[in-house]
């Protein structure tokens, strides 16, 4: 059970979050001018990497916010959390 | 199964006195297989068997069959919902059932049978759906009232006044258990015999392609050519596939299992509730082997949060009360790649020569000798077999998914 | 005879107690475990192996035991425990296992439970390391727990007679003891082990809290707590294990570690045998020689494989009459089940003991498990931690350390830096012990194995895994020692290789010609010691293993004997039978009232979701495959709610509270899912938007009122409002009082029938409930369930979410494309329906289905094919019944059902395989019942 510093309330246990996946993926401005396959990447297409990875969080069972977190995904070390709408910060893995 | 005068773990096969050999890998290979676990392994060995193509390298980064073949809970069946995943898990189980022959070496392979419990309304008729789907397929299904599901495992707490009661179950008499080692042993082994190359500690760290076709693989080991390559990397199927500019909608999880303590004979089938998240049977040798709910983040370390092993010893000492004192031995982790149908992906790529399996999240030990056959078969003929024509990257552009999570049908 | 001595141990020979082991009875004293207790009475052979089936002894004094296997059958059967860690209470009744454990078929009637715990300071072990590094913790101010596996603290200690300071080391352990004890804010948990860390300082202990009570064990309190400690800084005092050498016939009962024995002796009082071999590659051992033969075991020998032996020692075990033999090694042993002899090279030796040591393991698997890094020591045989962690310390014989008043300074620095890494800074210096252990603390010569016969040299007693099974691996081929383990099973047993652990990865390293220093160790896994799945499940079980929620009108639905369904967390209402009534009879009754007079039911369940703010409208149209926006205040909207897939994922009624202000209703089962989906939305995508979202589901009750008499009803308790057809038209609502209470009522119908859906604050449900019924008396108003609700709608062709749908189904497939907005630029979903898969004449459709034989009712879930016979497997199947119910309306059977191109299939024969025959049945409109909506008004 890890602990992950909500921006909002602090360090908290794992299962008081929601985990939502990568972050900083943007509803397309309009769909309708999407091709099928620019439109598939944005439905079911992630990234999945082994290191840093930004992805949202939410403390589902706290605040109720949306955060980002940037993790390790090869050590599940949390390196940086924010709030909705920062910039993603420079991390060193 | 252990008669009373002869101890309980005599009764075991031995492993045969030669497995493989640990050549160097060579300047170049027709096809180079990336990933030495049991997909990887079964797709050298049809490859060489079958399309008698053996100029083959099954390059492993670490141990042989050291992922998630060494960290399933060796569940076989083949009572998915829908056609396509029916189709290919059939045709697994199938070959399944002669393997051991096939192999010349004992794989365990148990069909004890599993149980699918349901606990709603909605689950028995997600249930009956799927039997009478199954029974139109030709797999073997029926569908058992709560006595019933008593009778075939009587440990089965089948009480009315438990939290959320067994209302039913599926029933697949040919489903069960095999032995993982053994299993990607005797595929190693065959494989080896007949001339495949079985490389460990060789991590793929490049993929090469010149004009739109794959040419080589760069290794912790020096470069391979390859005239084809062949991508069976399970959790770490995405990071590859990069490496070929090719992006996969799939999130790497990791997954937890657990063991018992070695135990008298209590349960004599394997039993799975998606609604509260247990699967389990007792091995050959009469340990307890359970799989917990895939943690929710992505994550290639190997391991999970304790909570989620808290869960589950919670829910299945709801179904089965008989495990209170059970004691859990070890818990560990594997890396299960998740699609967003929860169906895997199988076949040709952008890059020519290059193949894709992946996808099969908690499915793909079942699918091991299934997936091997028709993999081998994409693979020689750069066309896919009828079995995996379905689980193309494509779909997910066109949109025609084979929704097995949203079709209540039960992972793992 | 006994081998118990008359005095000494930490055992009270006053108090017997009696216990049965196969089938024998015995008695044994407080204090004693199970295995000192059968040592006393000369009881060595415990079980026996499970391939082999030869018989096993004891081998070590602890947890790392890896063959004293036995099943306790009294107070309560629990497989697999070691009668090392056993503690003795009267009446236990317990056998030697043979292999595998047994489970009680009775329900085990104890408690578990858990307990989180915040810490700066863990420390783990109470020897003389944890001791010293958990009192200068303390001191320093710091919140310090102190686990220690034992029933009492002291570690290493406890099987000695050093003397520490001058005064027996119980002295000083007690001292240290009683300073943390009286220190505010530290906690000392006995019988307590750390079985597992992970990330952020967790890690998980068990805590026996009342196992060693045996029948005396008070009902009331949990048996068995698992601790939950979050710790800012943890020290590790886990000690070291004392390693075998193998050689052949290693596996006899009667063969120990020599420590052991040493332990057995000065902590029970017992001896191991009348006449010891001693076998050893360093100078530990000679200790033990030297206690047990001045407690009158006849030493034979003592076999040192060093060419040299430590001279002091020799020259103590001389003084001792004891016989020391440098550069020799045990070849061999003899004996039925028992040692009864040893051989040495040339020399037979007869005797009833063999003591063996082959150096130490340091305990490294918490700290393997925080992600440490090993090392391997060559001169220690080894793995040690490997590096300094940010919060993991390691201390005294964890590190490899053999020496008391060393590891007693590590444990110093270690308490000390761990302190001040959690912000603490030092208080009084603890003092550091000094010994008269006659003991040095030198290395000895790392030896695994004495060449011999293979196929009998043990290297894993539990799994009877030789060295001709190594072997037999690295000849196939195998160089991976996880291969090597899983070929042999070497280390997969109840001890998970604590003893055989490392000597499996040196003679594995010795066979394949490679340095141990450069093999990566196999991971350490948890839990370090096995625990039961009842302590990790603790109190999360029945009734609390998963929240029951019920509404406020829960009481009368039991007291007029409904029966229920599981929706989600909820129990719904499913049918109120009559006496002698079953499913099909009940809600054939409860249906016909309803549509002939007036029903109603609980629909408290139904999520309900407040949505406010200047953009609620515009965020609804996102949301809604139709428009929002422009709905009026007052009046009411049913909507769909689609993925990004463009599949349903919802569907339910808004009402327009006000300019700024919606009620939003979802299905019971999804409303937690709506809600987060909401706020994932305005809070990730739009947070520009002005729009607040809140569950209010449990703020009200909601009863719909269902029947062409429901008008009636509701004007006889609603006297403020006007239910005429033309002042409250259908999707619209008033406000007012229903049965003298504040009222929302909703002119909304799931069933075709004229309906009121009446909301009030839950805590008026039960009560107007009730005047509900009243009111309905006279009209023999009927309360109904979820499955009379369900045929209703069916009738009218609605579909369920969850029921109809299964996450493959559009607006579109059910028919609803009148509720997908064509003006609104865009929606979540709206893009993926002109996906080409989307766009197929062949989507599974929703229509109605009418058996031929209208009183045929098709099975829900039966599958659809096109023809009247089968042909071989795979059939083609065109799709599946969703829904399948008796109509009293209709008269007859009928189903809805998803069929592939279903709604050009209107009229056509298709057919349902039902056992063994195959069902004709009619396509149909999925509209079966008052196509026209006559009855809506009344």
């Amino acid at each position: 059970m890890q602990l992950i510093p909500c921006p909002w309330c602090g360090p908290r246990e794992e299962a008081e979050f929601h985990y939502g996946g990568q972050a900083h993926v943007a509803y397309p401005e309009d769909p309708s001018a999407l091709t099928d396959e620019e439109w598939a990447q944005y439905v079911f297409f992630r990234e999945n990497p082994s290191g840093p990875f930004a992805e949202r969080w939410s403390h589902s069972a706290g605040c109720r916010r949306w955060f980002n977190a940037v993790r390790d995904t090869r050590t599940h070390d949390l390196l940086a959390v924010y709030r909705a709408g920062e910039p993603m910060p420079e991390v060193t893995s | 199964m252990t008669s009373p005068a002869q101890p309980p773990g005599a009764h075991l096969p031995e492993h045969p006195d030669f497995l493989w050999d640990n050549p160097e890998p060579k300047a170049s290979y027709d096809v180079v297989v990336v990933g030495g676990g049991g997909h990887g392994l079964a797709t050298a060995y049809y490859l060489a068997k079958v399309h008698g193509i053996t100029n083959v390298a099954v390059l492993e980064k670490g141990w042989l069959a050291g992922g998630n073949m060494a960290r399933n809970t060796t569940i076989i069946r083949s009572n998915y919902l829908w056609d396509e995943s029916s189709g290919i898990y059939e045709h697994s189980l199938k070959l399944w059932e002669g393997l051991e022959e096939d192999l010349g070496y004992p794989i365990l392979f148990d069909q004890r049978g599993v149980l699918n419990l349901a606990h709603s309304l909605q689950d028995v008729r997600d249930s009956v759906r799927r039997v009478n789907a199954n029974r139109l397929n030709g797999i073997d299904a029926e569908w058992v009232d709560p006595a019933g599901v008593k009778e075939i495992c009587p440990i089965v707490n089948i009480s009315p006044d438990v939290r959320y009661p067994v209302l039913g179950a599926t029933y697949q008499p040919r489903a069960g258990i095999a032995k993982h080692d053994y299993v990607a042993w005797g595929y190693a082994r065959a494989a080896h015999a007949m001339g495949v190359d079985l490389i460990q500690n060789c991590e793929v760290t490049g993929l090469e392609t010149s004009g739109g076709r794959i040419t080589a693989v760069q290794t912790s080991r020096g470069r391979i050519a390859a005239g084809k390559v062949a991508l069976c990397a399970a959790g770490h199927s995405s990071v590859l596939a990069k490496m070929a500019g090719i992006r996969l909608p799939l999130a790497s999880h990791p997954l937890q299992a657990l063991v018992s303590e070695l135990l008298e004979p209590v349960h004599p089938t394997v039993v799975m509730s998606n609604a509260v998240h247990v699967y389990v049977s007792q091995a050959h040798k009469g340990e307890l082997v359970m799989g917990a709910g895939i943690d929710s983040y992505n994550g290639y370390g190997q391991r999970g949060s304790f909570h989620i092993i808290e869960q589950q010893m919670s829910a299945a000492l709801e179904l089965f009360p008989v495990f209170a004192r059970a004691h859990l031995l070890r818990t560990w982790a594997g890396i299960v790649d998740v699609s967003p149908d929860a169906s895997p992906i199988v076949g040709l790529t952008p890059v020519g020569g290059l193949y894709l399996n992946c996808g099969w999240g908690t499915g793909g030990f079942k699918a091991t000798p299934g997936v091997g056959d028709c993999f081998a078969h994409t693979i020689a003929h750069d066309k896919p077999h009828p079995f995996n024509e379905p689980f193309t990257l494509e779909r997910f552009t066109t949109g025609a998914l084979v929704d097995e999570h949203g079709a209540a049908a039960v992972a793992h | 005879m006994t081998f118990r001595k008359p005095t000494g141990g930490e055992i009270d020979r006053h108090t017997l107690l009696r216990f049965t082991f196969n089938g024998v009875e015995y008695t044994g004293h407080p204090g004693d475990t199970l295995a000192s207790a059968l040592l006393a009475n000369g009881v060595h052979e415990i079980g026996s192996s499970v391939k082999l089936g030869r018989p096993r002894g004891i081998v070590a004094a602890g947890s790392e035991d890896p063959t004293s296997l036995v099943q306790i059958e009294a107070p309560f059967p629990e497989p697999m425990l070691l009668a090392t860690t056993v503690e003795l209470y009267d009446g236990l009744v317990a056998r030697g296992l043979a292999g595998q454990g047994r489970l009680a078929p009775e329900p085990d009637p104890a408690r578990y439970d858990a307990k989180h715990e915040h810490c700066d300071v863990l420390v783990v072990g109470a020897g003389p390391a944890g001791l010293v590094a958990a009192l200068t913790a303390a001191r320093s101010g710091a919140r310090v727990v102190l686990l220690d596996e034992q029933n009492q603290a002291g570690g290493a200690l406890l099987g000695v007679d050093e003397y520490l300071d001058d005064r027996p080391s119980a002295e000083w352990v007690g001292d240290i003891v009683a300073e943390l004890r009286t220190t505010p804010g530290v906690l000392v948990l006995e019988r307590t082990t750390a079985f597992g860390m992970y990330q952020d300082g967790f890690v998980l202990a068990l805590q026996k809290r009342t196992d060693h009570l045996g029948f005396a064990a008070p009902a009331g309190v949990a048996r068995q707590r698992v601790w939950r400690i979050r710790t800012k800084q943890t020290v590790l005092a886990t000690g070291a294990h004392e390693r075998p050498v193998v050689f052949a016939d290693n596996d006899r009962p009667g063969i120990m570690l020599a420590s052991s024995a040493r332990t057995f002796l000065h902590r029970y009082g017992v001896l191991p045998g009348s006449r010891a071999v001693v076998f050893t590659t360093n100078d530990s051992a000679y200790c033990a020689a030297i206690d047990l033969a001045e407690s009158g075991v006849d030493i034979a020998l003592i076999a040192d494989a060093r060419p040299d032996a430590p001279a002091r020692l020799a020259t103590e075990c001389a003084a001792r009459g004891i016989e020391v033999r440098a550069g020799q090694v045990v070849t061999g042993t003899e004996g039925p089940g028992r040692v009864t002899a040893v051989s040495i090279g040339d020399t037979r030796i007869e005797c009833d003991t063999l003591l063996v040591s082959g150096g130490w393991n340091p305990v490294v698997s918490l700290f393997s498990q925080a992600r440490g890094k090993l090392r391997y020591d060559t001169e220690l045989g080894a793995f040690v931690p490997g590096e300094e962690l940010d919060t993991v310390r390691a201390a005294g014989s964890a590190t490899g350390e053999l020496d008391l008043n060393a590891c007693a300074r590590q444990g110093r620095e270690a308490g000390s830096a761990a302190a001040a890494a959690a912000g603490f800074t030092p208080g009084g210096q603890v003092p550091l012990p000094v010994s008269d252990s006659r003991c040095t603390s030198r290395s000895g010569l790392v030896v695994w194995r004495v060449p011999g016969a293979d196929d009998a040299s043990f290297v894993d007693l539990q799994r009877d895994s030789t060295v001709a099974d190594v072997l037999r691996a690295t000849g196939a081929g195998l160089r991976s020692l996880e291969h090597i383990k899983r070929y042999t099973t070497i280390g997969t047993a109840h001890d998970q290789g604590k003893t055989s652990g490392m000597i499996a990865a040196g003679i594995v390293a010795e066979a394949l010609g490679v340095e141990l220093a450069e093999q990566r160790p196999t991971t350490f896994r948890p839990p370090y010691t096995s625990v039961s799945f009842a302590a990790l499940a603790g109190r999360d079980r029945g009734e609390l293993h998963d929240p029951v929620r019920v509404t406020a009108i829960h009481p009368w639905h039991v007291a007029n004997g409904a029966l229920f369904e599981d929706v989600g967390q909820w129990k719904r209402p499913w049918y109120y039978p009559k006496p002698g009534e079953d499913l099909h009879t009940a809600v054939l009754r409860e249906c016909r009232a309803t549509r002939e007079s007036v029903g109603m039911m609980d629909g408290s369940t139904l999520g309900k979701i407040d949505v406010q703010g200047r953009d609620a409208g515009r965020f609804l149209d996102m949301l809604y495959t139709n428009m929002m926006s422009t709905l009026k205040v007052g009046r009411i909207r049913y909507g769909v709610m689609c993925g990004v897939d463009g599949m349903v994922i919802d569907d339910g009624t808004v009402i327009r509270v006000g300019e700024e202000r919606y009620l939003v209703t979802t299905t019971t089962g999804n409303a937690a899912k709506i809600l987060d989906w909401m706020e994932e939305w305005l809070q990730t995508e739009w947070p520009h938007l002005d729009v607040h979202c809140a569950s209010v589901t449990e703020h009200w009750a909601t009863i719909p009122l269902v029947g062409p008499r429901s008008r009636d009803v509701l004007a006889a308790v609603a006297p403020d409002l006007d239910v005429s057809n033309e002042a409250f038209e259908f999707m619209t609502w008033h406000d007012t009082h229903v049965a003298g209470v504040p009222a929302r009522v909703c002119r909304i119908s799931f069933s075709g029938e004229l309906a009121y859906e009446i909301n009030v604050t839950a805590w008026y449900g039960l009560a107007v409930w009730e005047a509900l019924m009243a009111a309905g008396e006279k009209y023999g108003i009927t309360p109904y369930g979820t499955e009379t609700m369900h045929v209703l709608r069916a009738e009218k062709g609605y579909p369920i979410i969850g029921q109809e749908t299964d996450a493959t189904v559009t607006p579109q497939d059910l028919g609803m494309s009148w509720a997908v907005s064509k003006k609104k630029p865009d929606f979540i979903g709206k893009r993926s329906f002109a996906r080409v898969e989307n766009n197929r004449t062949d989507r599974k459709q929703l229509v109605g289905l009418l058996p031929v034989d209208p009183t045929v009712l098709l099975p829900e879930g039966s599958q659809i094919v096109e023809t009247d016979r089968l042909p071989e497997p795979p059939v083609r199947m065109l799709g599946h019944v969703t829904s399948s119910y008796p109509s009293a309306a209709l008269g007859r059977t009928f189903a809805l059902a998803l069929v592939r191109s279903g709604h050009e299939r209107i009229g056509e024969t298709l057919y349902v395989p039902y056992e063994d025959s195959l069902v004709p049945v009619t396509v149909t409109d999925s509209v079966l019942y008052d196509k026209e909506g006559a009855r809506r008004d009344g």
